[in-house]
């Protein structure tokens, strides 16, 4: 279960450069999301990228269970592609949105075998408000990721979204989570 | 059984071209329904692979009714209601588990998986009266499976499952021939996709190859698919009316024109060669290279199974505007380089965010607010009526993008429902 052990108390070993440093990541994340900055967000990722909404609660195994989303590096750029084409009907016209993420955490220890040491684990939560002819949608949950530090800094190795709702029958989710 | 809108002219509301908007949005209707298919007719609750060992159960649904599926000690599988007989408190709360018994938490009456009365606390407060053998859980009357998939009718008499599929029961013969064991597995759990549209929006879309094209266009254009072409006007591919409701896109000629094995799955032998040499020992290699030719079903089996490839949809109509699709991976037992293949196709294809289920299920939305509007009144199913024609086997087919299905779905849900048959 990842997000579980926390970094020590606060001014104690808390790396404050560090955490602002990966605020201001998850939320330039966000902002790309909610203004459909498609290219821009995809961009965040690295080339061994895994991109994954888990179904059913947050513990299940992508390779042998359903997920809602689990997306390597090429699946992503499939995902921005088909977008981009303007006829991804669920898409089209694109869901207004805006989204909340706070408590923002460092998390202990290295990626669990994910990516290279170095690595930096954090967690947040999220609240997103989505606008649609439907009707107005909030999706809950939690992200936690892995990023690494690059020459264009951080980026994205990682990304689980935990919907609070992931065990119950779900509107579409096609605008990025 | 209680009589719903028995008065409704459904002869007036389904014509052979055409049907009424109504249909789709009238809460009459849907209660309707209801009754008449949805508790009466055979109905797809779950797969025998769910609930694999002995006292095993999951929680499922006929439609809004919860079902829980149950394994007894012996193996038998049941369908009992979530509903204690004695204040009607939910019976059992955890999706799935195993256990021989289920306590209502309420007053903490117990019952057997099979949905025997075990006991009742403080018995001496019925005064001797033998609840056990009058207050069981309710249950649905018949429960048959055909190739492990498990089906329900609330009705007592009818006809048997096996005369409700029909020529549909090749479908699941195809799917489980692909199997190097000749059986399939519903292990990868389900996706639950919620949609603001009537069911038959969605029913109607299983076997429609009209719409790929349109509908998909965006994925089509940006990965590499076959699935478009298969449903040109140049397509060879045909689709059936199977009787009682259920409807194919045969997409077999297509196959065997390009003849490559796999070739509908868009990958080769070689990339799954432990499956292929399992298949090959099983079949032979000649019968393999024909069924790997062939493909997987693509049938819709009325009025809720989809078999789609290698996924499986399930229909459950929620209220007359929403229905939620159950979704899954189809997976050999004893083949895991293709289960692994198909799941993770499965996980980009379909449910809430798949590169294809997720258009669909808003083509499904827009068409439920388009159906409120006014006029036309009337939604049109005459696609290729002029082209229709006998196949060697005496069904109706018609050309890859033709109605054929939709006409076919409406005539038997006209019958069901007291109109002409």
């Amino acid at each position: 279960m990842h997000g579980s052990a926390t970094n020590g108390a606060v001014g104690s070993g808390l790396d404050v450069a560090t955490l602002r440093e990966v605020e201001q990541f998850i939320y330039r994340e966000a902002r790309y999301q909610d203004e459909l900055e498609y290219d821009a967000w995809e961009a965040l990722w690295t080339d061994d990228a895994i991109y994954w909404v888990p179904a059913n609660g947050g513990d299940s195994d992508p390779t042998r269970e359903v997920s809602i989303l689990f997306d390597n590096r090429a699946r992503i750029a499939t995902r921005i592609k088909q977008l981009h084409t303007g006829k991804r009907h669920s898409q089209t016209p694109p869901s207004q949105l805006r989204r909340i993420v706070s408590n923002v955490e460092l998390l202990d220890g290295e990626a669990d075998g994910i990516g290279p040491e170095g690595d930096i684990r954090a967690g947040a939560n999220f609240l997103v408000y989505e606008s649609r002819e439907r009707g107005v949608t909030l999706w809950a949950g939690r992200s936690d990721y892995t990023l690494r530090r690059t020459p264009d800094g951080l980026r994205m190795a990682y990304k689980k979204v935990t919907l609070v709702d992931s065990d119950r029958p779900l509107y579409t989710l096609a605008f990025l989570i | 059984m209680p009589s719903v809108a028995p008065h409704l002219p459904w002869d007036e509301l389904i014509e052979p071209g055409r049907v009424h908007g109504s249909l789709y949005t009238d809460p009459d209707i849907y209660a309707a329904e209801l009754e008449r298919i949805w508790y009466r007719t055979w109905v797809f609750v779950g797969h025998v692979s769910e609930v694999p060992e002995p006292n095993d159960y999951v929680l499922k649904s006929i439609g809004p009714q919860p079902v829980i599926m149950s394994r007894d000690r012996q193996g038998e599988i049941h369908l009992l209601l979530n509903r204690c007989t004695h204040r009607a408190n939910l019976v059992c709360d955890a999706p799935k588990g195993n256990s021989s018994a289920f306590r209502c938490p309420y007053h903490g009456w117990t019952f057997s998986n099979t949905g025997k009365l075990l006991g009742y606390p403080f018995n001496s407060g019925y005064d001797g009266t033998a609840l056990k053998a009058e207050l069981g859980l309710g249950r649905v009357p018949r429960v048959a499976q055909y190739q492990g998939f498990v089906f329900g009718s609330f009705a007592e008499e009818g006809p048997t499952l096996e005369e409700h599929l029909g020529a549909a029961t090749d479908a699941f013969d195809r799917l489980v021939r692909l199997s190097p064991t000749g059986e399939v597995e519903l292990t990868a759990g389900w996706l639950q996709h919620k949609c603001k549209a009537n069911w038959k929006m969605l029913l109607e879309n299983e076997t429609d190859g009209y719409h790929p094209q349109f509908v998909h266009s965006s994925i089509f254009s940006v990965a590499s698919s076959g699935i478009g072409d298969l449903y040109g006007d140049k397509s060879t591919a045909v689709c059936r009316d199977l009787g009682n409701g259920h409807t194919e896109n045969d997409l077999r000629p297509e196959f065997r024109r390009m003849d490559q094995p796999l070739g509908w799955f868009g990958t080769k032998p070689e990339k799954v060669p432990d499956y292929v040499a399992q298949l090959e020992a099983k079949l032979g290699a000649e019968t393999a290279r024909e069924v790997l030719v062939d493909g997987s079903p693509h049938v819709m089996v009325f009025p809720n199974l989809f078999i789609a490839e290698i996924q499986l949809f399930v229909i459950q109509p929620t209220a007359v505007d929403e229905t939620v699709q159950h979704v899954t991976a189809v997976q050999y037992k004893g083949a895991p380089d293709m289960n692994r293949r198909m799941l993770q196709q499965t996980i980009g294809s379909v449910g809430p965010a798949g590169f294809l289920l997720a258009d669909d299920s808003e083509m499904y939305e827009r068409n439920q607010r388009g159906v409120q509007a006014r006029s036309p009144e009337w939604l049109t199913i005459r696609r290729g009526m002029h082209r229709e024609r006998e196949d060697a086997d005496g069904f109706t087919v018609g050309d890859a993008t033709d109605e054929v299905p939709q006409r076919a779905i409406w005539k038997h849900y006209r019958s069901l429902m007291g109109g002409a048959a």
